[in-house]
Parts: structure tokens; sequence; C-alpha cells
């Protein structure tokens, strides 16, 4: 039924149009005319394949070759040699750097295995709303073969051995946690999914939820085995009604099948999951605070010990796990441990999913082996900074992480690399700085948002951070002073020392983050008062450079409050005291006459 | 209809692995499979209408060997919404910011004539387990 | 009638609703959800209504509204525009959106505009960062807003 037998994928991609691929995809069209396969073979430009730096790239299906640097010239070779006698071109194949065997397919090729899915195996490809797809794939085999061939001691020695890690930040050993569960003796314990994903600008839970639900409410019936638990709770966010829907759902489909309930495949083993909803409160992504929260009260976190696999919900011993980390239990099962503590770092194991974002060109999704560097992941997947910027940091880790500077974009990512650098895993959030973002404003940002969500009830974290922000403020109108600096550190130290939970222990991190990589921004502020990425708009002033300008009145015109002033073909003037800083007029300036101090 | 066995369990995989296309290439199906991301990303982009759309040529020209599926997010939320056209023993393809137009251009072209579509084809750099 | 008339009906069908519970214990915040739900926010009123129910102190019910950003107050506008303040969001320009936006309707994140037809909020992140910066209006969601586009959005609702 096809009519055509092979097809030229020319990137068509900003980097790879840069380097000339409209040109090739001209002559590989020319060409292919020219041998009268005009009716057999099709030649598609496409979006980017995020391989820019060998750009222009072309791949053949169905083939699957993949040709790198490919000049306009080359079009005649690939046609008459590759399309007209099915002999790949063997100097147009990627060498890896260092090795000298040419690599033809892209899954071959190191850039492409960048990318490994085991959390969202299955996220874009099944049907979420049908358990039948679910099934197809290998769904809820794993709880089959531990229900059937494992005792939960077995379970819990090859958890560890995997050595997964929580996805939520923390970075606890899960076999660990789920031991600590199976010990404490109760006649009731349950099993918390914690899906109150609040870290503005994360959103890789949620995509589990709505791509792969089946996958968290096999991963909760596994623990509940492991543990001794036959009740689950997923707490999850109201504000994400999408997710809810596709779990009731897959709860509905799964009850039906038998997969959850009682008797589960025959074996004896019962659990059933319900679903809990927050009510918006970023501290319920605390353990404790969710504890109180299912339980209908304030979302206040207490003290640990005793902590949750001792005395959780309801005083019983509770296992609270997030969803990444869930996702990633059924293919630990099937695959074994050994093949998931192969992937990774030495001791971070697997993957982790991150939600790249912010002044980056390819915004997205992404699901790394720990251990790659920071580098690897905004330049070569995420297709580097957006508009030809110059980098200038990357936050990890949302409120309570920090914001790293290029000097540490070779580090490679593992929790332990990403704290020593002053930031943190965090649930995943990756937000990508460039040079029109000013540091002191995003951690004034950070800090806003803590404040906001803050519980109160310990005073460091209601008191300290309400004083950092006002701090931060003033130096971000100009109104700072070195002492304020000094101010900053202190206070910062303190509340890490003495606040109650993880929220507050936390949230100065973005501000020692950018004052330790981002001193001398913090200086202009206060001591020259002056904001280098031009954000601050206290500290800015637009100018007019009369050599430049010939009096066109483009600024005058665009002006939304009026302020400047100027006859035709006379220099105009800008009223300092009516500016409201919008910029406008500097766009509108065609003679690049209108200046920012 | 509850499964009563992993015997049980296994056999419903097997017969659902022939039923439903699946992804190792190689493998011989008649169907070809469409899958629209649809996430709250892709929804809020715009990808019910490309579904729907999609589906409706579909039933307009009458073609029987394709199967339609929403499914979750593929990640490239740069290019959201996203549709992958999987030819059964084929690389899949993937489609970013498709409109219900696009969708029902790829319907068309790619899905009833093997045809690629110009200039939407986006990379899809990840391997899965 | 104003639809947000605190009518007989209506707290009948959240007594209704707590009736059907299988258990109080730990229910207050899915009541809280409901008793929302059927009355678009959570008067005074309601609040000791649910503490009768459920046999609780008004000031816990209180410490619970107050405390979660989902539990509104105030009677919300008709239309309700949501800002998203998310990292993403925030660095690609969603401060300067959320700006013109209260100029434009006159009233703050959080507030509702006297005809009782708008209301603001600035959320965290609705994940479409892809997307940045994004304004949800009643669930429609519009993405890479850029300003001056905040009028036009706002125009559509008002003519509906």
């Amino acid at each position: 039924m096809s009519t055509y037998r092979m097809h030229l994928l020319v990137c068509g991609g900003t980097g790879c149009q840069a380097s000339d691929s409209r040109q090739l995809a001209d002559n590989l069209q020319a060409q292919v005319l020219m041998a009268g396969m005009g009716k057999e073979v099709q030649v598609v430009t496409t979006g980017c394949f995020g391989f820019c730096e060998k750009g222009p790239i072309v791949k053949v299906l169905p083939d699957n070759i993949f040709y790198v640097e490919v000049k306009p010239a080359d079009a005649e070779e690939i046609v008459s040699e590759h399309v007209l006698k099915g002999r790949p071109v063997n100097r147009l194949l990627y060498v890896e750097p260092g090795m000298k065997e040419r690599i033809a397919e892209h899954r071959e090729m190191p850039f492409y295995k960048k990318q490994l899915r085991i959390a969202l195996r299955n996220c874009g490809f099944i049907d979420p709303e049908d358990i039948n797809e679910y099934i197809s794939v290998d769904g809820y085999q794993a709880l089959g073969k531990v229900l059937t061939e494992m005792t939960p001691d077995a379970l819990l020695v090859l958890m560890k051995k995997s050595g997964l890690r929580g996805r939520g930040g923390g970075g606890f050993p899960t076999g660990l946690k789920w031991e600590a569960a199976a010990r404490n003796k109760s006649d009731k314990k349950y099993i918390i999914c914690n899906a109150d994903e609040g870290d503005p600008g994360a959103f890789m839970d949620r995509s589990i939820l709505e791509g792969d639900p089946h996958s968290v409410l096999e991963a909760m019936a596994i623990a509940g085995y492991a543990t001794g638990a036959d009740c689950g709770y997923i707490y999850i966010r109201a504000e994400y009604p999408l997710a809810i829907h596709r779990l009731v759902i897959a709860i509905g489909q799964a009850r039906q099948a038998g997969l959850l309930g009682e008797n589960i495949l025959g074996t004896g083993f019962s659990f059933d999951i319900e679903i809990k909803y927050g009510a918006g409160a970023f501290v319920c992504g605390e353990e404790t605070a969710l504890i109180h929260s299912i339980e209908g009260e304030r979302g206040e976190p207490t003290n640990k010990p005793p902590f949750p696999a001792e005395s959780g919900l309801w005083e019983k011993p509770t296992c609270v796990n997030n969803v990444e980390t869930f996702a990633n239990v059924p293919p630990i099962i099937l695959n074994g441990p050994e093949w998931f503590s192969s992937i990774g770092s030495e001791k971070s194991k697997g993957t982790k999913v991150f939600a790249l974002a912010g002044k980056v060109n390819n915004v997205g999704l992404v699901e790394v082996p720990m251990g790659i560097k920071l580098r690897e992941i905004i330049f070569d997947i995420g297709g580097g900074i957006k508009d030809g910027k110059k980098f200038k940091s990357v936050q990890t880790g949302g409120p309570s992480g920090g914001c790293i500077p290029a000097e540490h974009l070779d580090t490679p990512i593992d929790y332990e690399n990403l704290t020593r650098i002053g930031s943190m895993m965090g649930s995943g959030g990756m937000i990508v700085l460039d040079e029109d973002d000013c540091m002191v404003n995003v951690a004034k940002f950070y800090l806003e948002f803590t404040c906001d969500e803050s519980c109160g009830k310990c005073t460091p974290c209601r008191v300290g951070n309400k004083r950092l922000h006002e701090i931060l403020t003033r130096i971000t109108e100009g109104k700072g002073t070195m002492k304020d600096l000094d101010n900053l550190k202190e206070l910062g130290g303190i509340i890490k020392d003495t606040a109650l939970c993880g929220l507050g222990q936390t949230s100065p991190n973005p501000v020692l983050s950018t004052m330790k990589y981002f001193w001398d921004e913090y200086v202009a502020h206060v001591v020259d008062k002056r904001c280098p990425a031009g954000v601050c708009t206290a500290l800015l002033s637009y100018y007019v450079l009369p050599d430049n300008c010939i009096g066109c009145t483009a600024c005058r015109r665009v002006c939304p409050v009026s302020c400047i002033s100027g006859e035709v073909k006379k220099v105009h003037e800008i009223d300092q005291t009516k500016c409201i800083k919008c910029g406008a007029c500097q766009k509108a300036c065609k003679f690049g006459a209108i200046v920012r101090k | 209809m509850g499964i009563k066995s992993l015997d049980e369990l296994k056999s419903l995989r097997d017969k659902l692995k022939t039923d439903i296309n699946i992804r190792a290439s190689g493998e011989i199906d008649s169907n070809i499979r469409v899958v629209v991301g649809m996430a709250t990303c892709g929804i809020a982009a715009g990808a019910r209408p490309v579904f729907t759309a999609m589906v409706d040529e579909a039933r307009m020209l009458e073609l029987g060997n394709v199967t339609f599926v929403q499914s979750g997010c593929m990640g490239a939320c740069h290019s959201e919404p996203t549709v992958e056209v999987r030819f059964p023993g084929l690389e899949p393809i993937l489609y970013g910011n498709v409109t219900a137009e696009a969708g029902r251009e790829i319907v068309r072209r790619h899905v009833r004539n093997g045809e690629l579509v110009q200039n939407l084809i986006i990379g899809r750099p990840f391997e899965t387990v | 009638m104003c639809k947000n008339a605190l009518t007989e009906e209506k707290f009948r069908e959240l007594d209704a609703y707590v009736a059907s519970l299988p258990e109080r214990k730990g229910a207050l915040i899915a009541v809280l959800h409901k008793a929302q739900e059927i009355f678009g926010y959570l008067p005074e009123e309601v609040q000791l209504h649910v503490a009768r129910l459920l046999d609780l102190p008004a000031a816990n019910v209180y410490g619970v509204v107050s405390f979660y950003s989902f539990f509104a107050e105030e009677p919300r506008g008709d239309h309700v525009i949501n800002v998203c303040m998310g990292t993403a969001c925030f660095v690609r320009g969603a401060e300067i959106i959320l700006k013109e936006l209260e100029a434009d309707l006159g009233i703050k994140a959080g507030q509702t505009t006297p005809d009782g037809l708008f209301s603001i909020d600035a959320l965290r992140c609705v994940g479409a960062c892809g997307l940045a910066p994004v304004v949800m209006v009643d669930g429609k969601v519009y993405g890479r807003v850029k300003p001056g586009e905040i009028s036009s959005i706002i125009k559509e609702f008002m003519e509906v």
C-alpha cells in the first residue's frame, strides 16, 4: 500500500539550517528526480534531531542509516550509491570521538543512548485508560512474580541490591525504607504514594500518572507485599484533574481484573488503593506533613523520629514513596537488580527524570542515566540556549535547590554531587537561566515561594525566610548594603541548622548558592546600584544616545506612558521621572540609539 | 472477569501482544498504530481536536487497518501536540506541533500512502526498557 | 438569583454526601472539597455547618480551610484567570503578564472584580512548561502569552 519504498529525512532544525541543510534537501530532491525515482523515494525536511553539532543530518528509512555533517555536494553520492545501489556512503557515517568504527544506526550512537526511559517506559506508548494495553507490555507480571516466586524477605533483599533511591528528592534507599516498615509489627500498615508534586517547574510525577498509572498501582501492591500492608493511599494534588481521572479509571479496571482487592491472582494476598486529595500546600510533600493531611488535619510536619515506618498514618507503620520511585519498581523486578544497578553512577543507580525548562531550545521531559553531565542534558538533549544567548546558570531542586554556574557543567549528576555543589536533586526540576536573568531576582522568586508555603509551625522558617525575602527585596530595589549581604549569609545558615523539616532546612539554598557563585552580581546591586542583567527595574534607566538618534519618532510613538519628547529629525529625550522601564522604545529603535544603563 | 492466577495473566498478555501492535520492530502485524500524546501539556497545546480530526479523517477514508491511541507524555514539550505513527516493523515516526489540519494530512498521506509529511517530523532521541 | 447563594438545597446535598461516607475519621478535607464544589466557596456559615456535621471544633475546620490554598473563603468570579507563576513561566516573563492583567482588571491576584465577572489567581505550575508563559482561563490554556495579548484574551470572555 505504501507508494514510497524509501525516505530521506533531512534535519531542518535551526542548527542544521545554518549549515545549509535546505540546499542539501533541494539537491537530494533534484538527484532523486534525475534518477527517475521521484515516485519511489521521498525527501522530507524534519524538525531538530538534537545532534546539532554534527549537522546537517540525514537519516535514511527504512534502512535506518544515519549520516552526519552532510554537505549539499554529497547529495549526488547518497542518491547514486545508497538509494540506487543500496550501498551506504561510509565516509558520511558517524565516528565516535576516540573510536575507529563508523556507526550506521542511530540507536547505536552514544548521543541517542543518553536518554533511557525506565520510569517513563510506557508514557507516550500505551493508552493509560486501557488496562489491557498495560498488560500487553508485561504489566502486573512483576506483581505476579513476587507473589508466586518470592518471599517478602527475598523481595527486600532484591530492592536493597538494586540500589534504588527515593526520587522525590531525599534519595533515601527504597529497600531500607521498605525494610523498616516490614520490621515493625502491627495489625495494620499503610503504603502511601506521594503525588503531591508542588515544586514549580517539575511535572514528571503528573506525566507518569497520566501516561502510565498502572505501573504505580502495581508497584504499590508490591510494596504492600514487601512490608505486610494491605492498604494504599495515593495523595495527589487536586490541581491535577487529568491525572486523577486516569487514576480513578485505572484503579477501577485493576479491581475488576482482580489485580487489586482480595486474594490477588489466587495467592491469598490482598491489597487495595484509595485516592486522597491534597489541597494546595507545598509542605505536604514532606512525608510527616502529608500523613497529617491524609488524616484530615493541617499539613504541618512533625519531628522525626518517630519515623513513619514506626508510627505514621493513624500511628501505624507507614511507607511513603514518590511516584517516580514506584514507577521504577516493576522493571527492577522483571529485569533483576543487577540490570538496574548496572545503570547510573557509583552511588546513584538507575535513571532520573528531569523537567528541562527555561531558556533552552528543547523544553521537555527527559529521563537520563544518573552520572550524566549537566552539559549533556542542556546542550545535547536540550539543544542549547534559546536565541543564541549565553548560558548563565541552571537551577535544580526547585525552591530547595540552588543555582549551578557554568564552571560545574561537567559535574556528573547524582545525589551526592549536586548536594556538594550547593544544590540538590530535588524532584527533578531543571530550569536553565541565560545572561538576561538576574540571579538576585531568581533567589528572591524562590524565597517568595517559600514564604508563601511555609506552614508557620517553626520560627526559623516562618520568620527567618521572611527576613531573607525582605533583605533580597531591598537589594533588588537598590537599597541594600554590604551589611545586608553578611546578614543573608548568617541568617541563611541559621535557618538551615534550626528549621524543623526539609522545607525550612533547604529554603536558604537558592540564596546561598547564588551568593557563592554570583557574588559579583550581589555586589553590583549593592555597591554600584546596578543590575547587570537588566532585570531589576528600580536599578535601570533608558537613555537616548544623541549621536545615533536621527529623530524618526519611532520610540516616541510606542512609549506607553508618553515620556519621550522630541521633534521629527531632532534628538529625542526620555523623561526619567515618568519612565516605567518597559524597554519598548529600545525594541522600536532601528538605530541602536537607545541604551539601557 | 477477574484474573485468577499468574498463568492466566501470562496467557492474557500473550494474547494481547498479538492483538495490539507491539513496539519491538520486526514483529509482523497488519495494524498501523497512531499514538497521540495526551497528557495535560499535550491537551493544553490542542491535542484533543487533533485526535478527533485524525479519527474522523480515517473514517472518511474508510481506513480499517489503523488504531488511534491516546497516550501520555512523550517528553517533547517544545513541540506539543505530538503524534507518533508506527508501521509494523518500521522505525516509529514522531511528528510535532501537529494541528488538526496537519493531523488529517498525516492520515491522508502517511497512514494511507506511506508518504512522510514535510516539515513536521521531530527527533525521538530516547531508548526504552 | 445569585449563583453563590447558600440555599437550603445545597446544605442538604452536603449532608447527604457526609451521610454516605463509610468513615468520618479523617474525612474533613474530602468534605471541604465537596462543600467547595457545591457552594463554590467556603464562607463561615458553611464552615460551621461542616464542623457540626463532623463533630469537630469550628477552629479545627477554619484551621484547615485557611491552611490550604485550594480552599476559598470568598466567592470567585464567573471566570477565574490563572497566571502560572512556576519557575519556567517566571523566567519567561510571567511577572509582566500578571502585572498587565492586574492593571487591566483593576484588581490584584487573589481578588475578584466588583461585577463578579473575573478573579485572578497566581498559581504554581500547571506543568505546561513548553508553552511558558501560560495563562489559564476556566481551564482553557493560553500558551506563549506575550505582553499585549492579555486584553484580547479577557475580551473573549466578556462577550460570552
